[in-house]
């Protein structure tokens, strides 16, 4: 694992969490924004190395936990229909829409796909002519280039049978969303290093200018991370609040120039409702008019949804940084992995579910391993 | 190789064909082609007196139990249903899985394995070429364990209702008289063993079923552990437990291991052998190589006073050159497997919920 190893040594993460507990002098709340990162932190036991001053609270930045619950069920009406061929990224599978979720819809006889890339959904598609190739483009700024391309190939070579059910969303104005939510509580952020990778850096100026927050451009593996930690709460301690680039061997200012020409010309803005946090506006990507014939939404006029979210799930809470996953009442009682009541709790990236598999079941009851 | 009524809904399979080269229905209709296909296929590879008999069961003879050494000794049985996508993978096939697997349910409980059964479901249309190089993975795995393919059965269902095919094995094996394994159960300050890498069987599959290509191909670690199992208890015979970590991988043993009892583990994530090749694999899927399955390793708790023994002759068996001494089992927090990180945390490691589904990005 050349260029991962160098990046995980045990000592070296000691050592950095040694200097940031020496330059602590007061309790700082940080959040990182990305799943990914979530993940690697809880899966390592990054927090527990932690000052007990430093206080880690997880973002929105999972794609599927995101994505809102009338989306889901369009998705799983549309892959109910004779002749479809619905391809999804393998996590979007189990989580659970107003009834039921897309394995469900596999187990009654629909033709559902794991994927790992669309552009392997538009080759079914050219093999499959007389099938209706439906691909859930999901995620943020990450997974917009393949999915663009994939379109923007569908159309060049005249593939009409292949179409996107698309529910992107954007991480800048989340950032924004977070900052504007009453009750607010973070004071800093680790922005998504790949997200960036993409888009480059020039977004998140104005907004550590406009809330006064440092934003640190942050990796995954668990060097990457304590550094952005460290730099933020330097950053915190003197009292500055600006764009730091701790990624730099992924993240230029500028990002990918060609990813994000071929994202111009596929999607334009939209507002999008988020899952569990609302409505944000212009916080999404959809089609551009051009390519509106690929959009699945258009093509399958799927009527009649009504969507039914589960009254004890509080992901959006959790997805606001409001609770820790362990803070909900339903957590690891009436939702678990097997029995998700929102999406947070399905996603290896879900907040919820990295709380669960690492069996940090603390914060709602001592004891707590036989009541799994 | 049980001679059931024809089935008369199937009158539509075309007449016999001298030279099928696919399965068809008719090659599970118990008449000539069945006949045909079982000489042809299977009886020329597993070849062995008691099969080609060809009675409705196979007749063992008592000395193959050794009844002459006495009291004291035991059968174990056990069986085991083979289904994977693609058939055939890096290393191996569905067929050695069939033989290695049911051998390995064997091995754990200590038992030398005597004699197998195979009872094949082929989908119409398989490629009777397919067929024959998996019936050749299985007659050269059941070689290298040295044990007998003795009966079996052959069905064919239409296509599109079997994914090409299926095998389920059983076995019959002979746990020696003066086997102390399992003479008691794990307890505190057990220690935990690994054979070597974990995660390198279901990375083989998934590497082919993903069209991932690496530098080195990933190949699975189907194996019989059976010998490797009689040097660990000759070097040291007060093994606790021994189980095969298959489906489920490591984190699903361990789990087991502790659910419901009133002991834990703890466990070194950095102590346990991972194939760089199949780390980077299950990094660029998202998927935890403790969770990923295995065909050709075990996991034994030993007394910590024969760990060194224990680990010393795992490693010098061809198949556990790369063991390692993992963890050990404590009182601290019954049925709750931890590990400890690289950087000095620790996390509750779970058992998989089912199938590990790969992340977006």
């Amino acid at each position: 694992m050349k260029h991962l190893a160098e990046y995980r040594d045990g000592e070296t993460a000691r050592r950095l969490a040694a200097r940031i507990a020496a330059i602590v002098t007061r309790p700082w709340a940080i959040m990182e924004v990305w799943g990914g990162q979530t993940h690697s932190i809880i899966r390592n036991a990054l927090d527990q190395l932690l000052p007990p001053d430093v206080e880690l609270i997880h973002g929105p930045g999972c794609p599927v936990c995101v994505t809102p619950l009338e989306m889901i069920d369009r998705a799983l009406a549309i892959a109910a229909l004779p002749g479809t061929i619905f391809c999804s990224f393998g996590d979007m599978l189990r989580v659970p829409g107003s009834h039921g979720d897309l394995l469900g819809v596999k187990a009654a006889g629909g033709d559902v796909r794991v994927v790992y890339s669309p552009l392997d959904a538009l080759e079914l598609a050219r093999r499959h002519p007389d099938r209706e190739v439906v691909f859930f483009a999901i995620g943020f700024e990450t997974t917009a280039p393949a999915n663009a391309m994939a379109v923007r190939l569908a159309e060049r070579g005249g593939v009409k049978n292949f179409s996107v059910l698309v529910s992107h969303v954007l991480v800048p104005p989340a950032i924004a969303a977070v900052m504007e939510s009453p009750g607010n509580r973070v004071e800093a952020f680790l922005a998504a290093g790949h997200v960036c990778s993409v888009m480059g850096t020039l977004q998140y100026p104005p907004l550590c200018d406009r809330y006064r927050v440092p934003i640190v451009v942050t990796g995954f593996e668990p060097l990457d991370l304590l550094e952005g930690i460290r730099r933020t709460v330097v950053q915190l301690e003197a009292g500055k609040h600006e764009l730091e680039n701790a990624y730099p061997r992924v993240v230029t200012k500028e990002g990918n120039a060609i990813a994000k020409g071929v994202i111009a010309e596929v999607f334009e803005p939209c507002d999008r409702t988020w899952r569990g946090i609302g409505t944000i506006p212009a916080s999404g990507w959809k089609l551009a008019d051009r390519y509106a014939p690929f959009d699945a939404e258009r093509r399958f006029a799927v009527e009649g949804i009504v969507t039914a979210e589960s009254p004890l799930c509080r992901a959006g809470d959790v997805l606001r940084g409001a609770i820790k996953p362990n803070a909900c009442p339903a957590f690891g009682r009436e939702c678990t992995p097997r029995t998700p009541l929102g999406a947070t709790m399905v996603s290896g990236e879900g907040a919820c579910a990295a709380y669960y598999h690492a069996g940090r079941f603390a914060a709602t009851r001592q004891g707590n391993a036989d009541e799994r | 190789m049980s001679g059931e009524p024809p089935d008369m809904t199937r009158m539509a399979c075309p007449s016999p064909l001298p030279h099928h080269e696919r399965i068809v229905v008719g090659h599970g209709g118990g008449g000539v082609l069945t006949r045909e296909l079982i000489e042809k296929v299977f009886l020329s590879a597993f070849g062995n007196p008691i099969l080609a008999g060809l009675g409705d069961s196979a007749v063992l003879p008592a000395e193959w139990f050794s009844p002459a050494r006495g009291a004291g000794e035991r059968l174990a049985f056990s069986t085991d249903s083979f289904v994977v996508q693609p058939l055939v993978f890096p290393g191996g096939s569905i067929g050695d899985l069939a033989v290695n697997g049911t051998v390995n349910d064997l091995a754990m409980s200590g038992a030398r394995p005597i004699a197998l059964s195979a009872a094949f479901i082929l989908e119409e249309g398989l490629d009777v070429g397919v067929l024959s190089r998996i019936v050749a993975d299985m007659a050269r795995a059941a070689r290298t364990a040295g044990v007998g393919i003795v009966t079996g059965d052959t069905k064919v269902v239409e296509r599109g209702r079997g994914d090409g095919l299926s095998i389920t094995t059983a076995g019959l094996g002979l746990v020696p008289a003066d086997s102390r394994l399992g003479s008691r159960p794990p307890e505190a300050g057990d220690a935990i063993l690994v054979s070597g890498t974990v995660g390198d069987h279901g990375m083989a599959v998934m590497s082919v079923r993903e069209g991932l290509a690496f530098e080195a191909p990933i190949q699975t670690d189907s194996a019989p552990l059976h010998g490797l199992v009689a040097a660990l208890l000759a070097a040291f015979p007060d093994v606790a437990l021994l189980r095969d970590p298959t489906r489920g991988g490591l984190a699903m043993t361990l789990g087991e291991l502790v659910a419901g009892k009133g002991i834990g583990i703890e466990f070194d994530e950095a102590a346990v052998p991972v194939d760089p090749v199949v780390a980077s694999a299950c990094e660029i899927l998202g998927l935890d190589p403790f969770q990923v399955a295995n065909e050709g390793k075990l996991v034994a708790v030993v007394p910590a006073a024969g760990a060194e023994a224990a680990l010393a002759a795992l490693r010098a068996h061809p198949l556990g050159g790369k063991a390692a001494r993992i963890g050990r089992i404590v009182a601290d927090h019954p049925g709750l497997v931890v590990a400890r990180t690289p950087y000095g945390g620790t996390r509750i490691v779970p058992m998989p919920l089912g199938e590990q589904l790969p992340r977006i990005c």
